[in-house]
């Protein structure tokens, strides 16, 4: 009855996403009355500390450096079995959806992706998800023994009070590598956006990627991540994996605030759970506005120097 | 090459979102239906030209019934070469997977290609599922695609970046923004369409793991509280001291 946390530690600092991850799956398994086991693989340091979000277990296989869907799913799977673990969580990101999907097939488990909260396991066991791209959500039930969660960024308040986890080597065989992985280019140290708790991002109205310097300012003021919109990323006036929306990131941030961008449809859809939403548009009839807890009809020229200083100054203040 | 590429049906990106049947249905009344984008401008397209640079075939694979095949026509008139359609009505993204993975696993395809999630679902989950089925590579969020000989290079999102990898045929990839540009069909396309091979195949049996129980929609916003332009320094005081998000 216990449950199996996948996570990525292999970088410097443990993502907030894998100690969402690790807070979740202790919650869970506080309900089936068991203990969570980590998974992780490279050569991340300070596994026993994965015990303070709630790990009682590591199991590391170092010898898997990169994200390779078939090795990992084998790692998870068959840890689980061995773990008897009756739910496994996964952080829905680029590494979980190389794996999650593939461990649900391999242990015929029901599978929700973009958990956004906890499971209701009051009588049955139901996960909330986000669908029509963050336009509504869905109670998924999944009915088989094994149950396989991917979770969303920004989902639960990380807990870290636990006490050191107990690591060992993952022992078994994982076969072959089928991906290599030949190169890396690493996206520039910023804050990663889908974990950002705040996120400045602006679109079309900033006239040209020349007017970006006051908003990266800002975001830097601010400890925020920068986004776009679709436009903005279409003409390369930014990168494509800042571009939030339908077909692009799907973020939940604390915060966002959006600078010369209408509030199209399919960018709500990507931003619309934000807890908090300012737009600043010069336009009074953007829809932004409609979906918006606080506005300011402007031109981004001129507010965004205030909004700059006023950032300072709070800083200076706190 | 034999591609195999995944296209799911979903509402056009404007369609109102409602649901019927106590919240259990998507109410799809008056709703277009449009081949679900990274599935059509990213997978597909990807896929056509690489067979139109090296030679070989591109079938297209629904899961669905019959009021998907005009949107399957949509495929066939970008300029996939023939069309399957599994007959099925499935519940969740493994009723989806072990469908395909079940027509697919004697056919020989050498890339199995998917958008990277549908924008009804969003689950990133079919193409994955089907890769275990087959027991095959799998590389997902893919902005890039570029196959010498059997042998694939691959761009792919990772947290913190881009990765460049490499796998032989026979694989699954799944297709991110940045794999290809949107085509829109040409009239030639679309009357070639309609004589396109469309099969029908019966559904083969598969369990139901999960299932959606209840649709929500998100809470009505509270009104927007405006602050004059010649004040915006003000926004930063209530984003601290009221709504304490900064």
């Amino acid at each position: 009855m216990s449950v199996v946390v996948f996570i990525d530690t292999r970088g410097d600092k443990l993502p907030k996403a894998a100690q969402e991850a690790l807070t979740y799956g202790k919650h869970i398994a506080a309900k089936l009355g068991g203990g969570v086991t980590a998974v992780t693989f490279g050569d991340g340091a300070n596994l026993e500390g994965l015990g303070a979000f709630g790990a009682t277990k590591v199991v590391v296989a170092k010898g898997v450096k990169t994200i390779e869907s078939q090795q990992l799913t084998k790692l998870v799977a068959d840890t689980a079995t061995t773990e008897k673990a009756q739910v496994i969580v996964c952080v829905h990101d680029g590494t979980g959806k190389a794996v999650a999907p593939r461990v649900a097939a391999r242990l015929k488990a029901g599978h929700v992706a973009g958990a956004i909260g906890l499971p209701n396991m009051d009588g049955g066991f139901q996960v909330k998800r986000n669908v029509f791209s963050g336009k509504a959500q869905a109670w998924v039930s999944i009915t088989s023994p094994v149950k396989v969660i991917s979770m969303m960024a920004n989902s639960i308040p990380i807990e870290s009070n636990g006490s050191p986890a107990t690591v060992s080597d993952f022992g078994g065989d994982l076969g072959a590598a089928r991906v290599t992985v030949k190169e890396v280019r690493k996206s520039g140290g910023g804050i990663n956006l889908p974990e950002a708790e705040i996120v400045v991002s602006a679109g079309r109205g900033m006239k040209g990627p020349e007017f970006w310097a006051p908003v990266e300012e800002l975001a830097k003021e601010l400890g925020a991540a920068t986004a776009c919109s679709r436009p903005v990323a279409d003409m390369h006036w930014r990168p494509h994996h800042e571009h939030v929306g339908q077909t692009g990131v799907a973020i939940r941030p604390n915060c966002y605030i959006a600078i010369g961008i209408s509030g199209a449809i399919q960018h709500l859809a990507g931003v619309n759970q934000s807890k908090v939403i300012a737009v600043i548009n010069k336009d009074p009839e953007a829809p932004f506005f409609k979906a918006a807890d606080y506005g300011i009809i402007g031109d981004a020229a001129e507010v965004l120097p205030q909004l700059i200083a006023a950032a300072k100054k709070l800083n200076a203040e706190r | 090459m034999k591609f195999l590429v995944l296209i799911s049906q979903v509402p056009d990106t404007t369609a109102r979102i409602a649901f019927t049947n106590d919240n259990t249905q998507y109410d799809g009344n008056g709703v277009t239906w449009i081949v679900n984008p990274y599935d059509e401008w990213y997978a597909l397209v990807r896929a056509l030209e690489l067979k139109e640079a090296n030679g070989g075939s591109v079938t297209t694979i629904t899961v669905g019934g019959a009021d998907c095949d005009a949107t399957i026509r949509k495929a066939l008139a970008i300029g996939a070469d023939d069309a399957v359609r599994v007959d099925a009505q499935p519940t969740d993204a493994y009723g989806v997977a072990a469908q395909v993975a079940a027509y697919a696993k004697d056919k020989g395809f050498d890339v199995v290609i998917a958008g990277k999630e549908t924008i009804d679902h969003n689950g990133s989950q079919v193409a994955g599922m089907v890769a275990e089925l087959l027991d095959l590579p799998y590389v997902p969020l893919a902005s890039k695609l570029d196959m010498a000989g059997n042998t694939a290079t691959v761009e792919r999102d990772v947290p913190g970046g881009v990765e460049v990898v490499e796998v032989n045929a026979p694989f699954v990839i799944s297709a991110a923004k940045g794999m290809a540009e949107q085509r829109i069909p040409n009239m030639r396309g679309i009357m070639a369409a309609r004589t396109k091979p469309l099969t029908v195949v019966p559904a083969a049996p598969v369990e139901t793991l999960s299932s959606t129980v209840k649709f929500e929609l998100p809470p009505a916003k509270q009104a927007v509280k405006m602050i004059p332009a010649d004040q915006a320094g003000q926004l930063i005081e209530l984003l601290h001291t009221e709504a304490k998000v900064i």
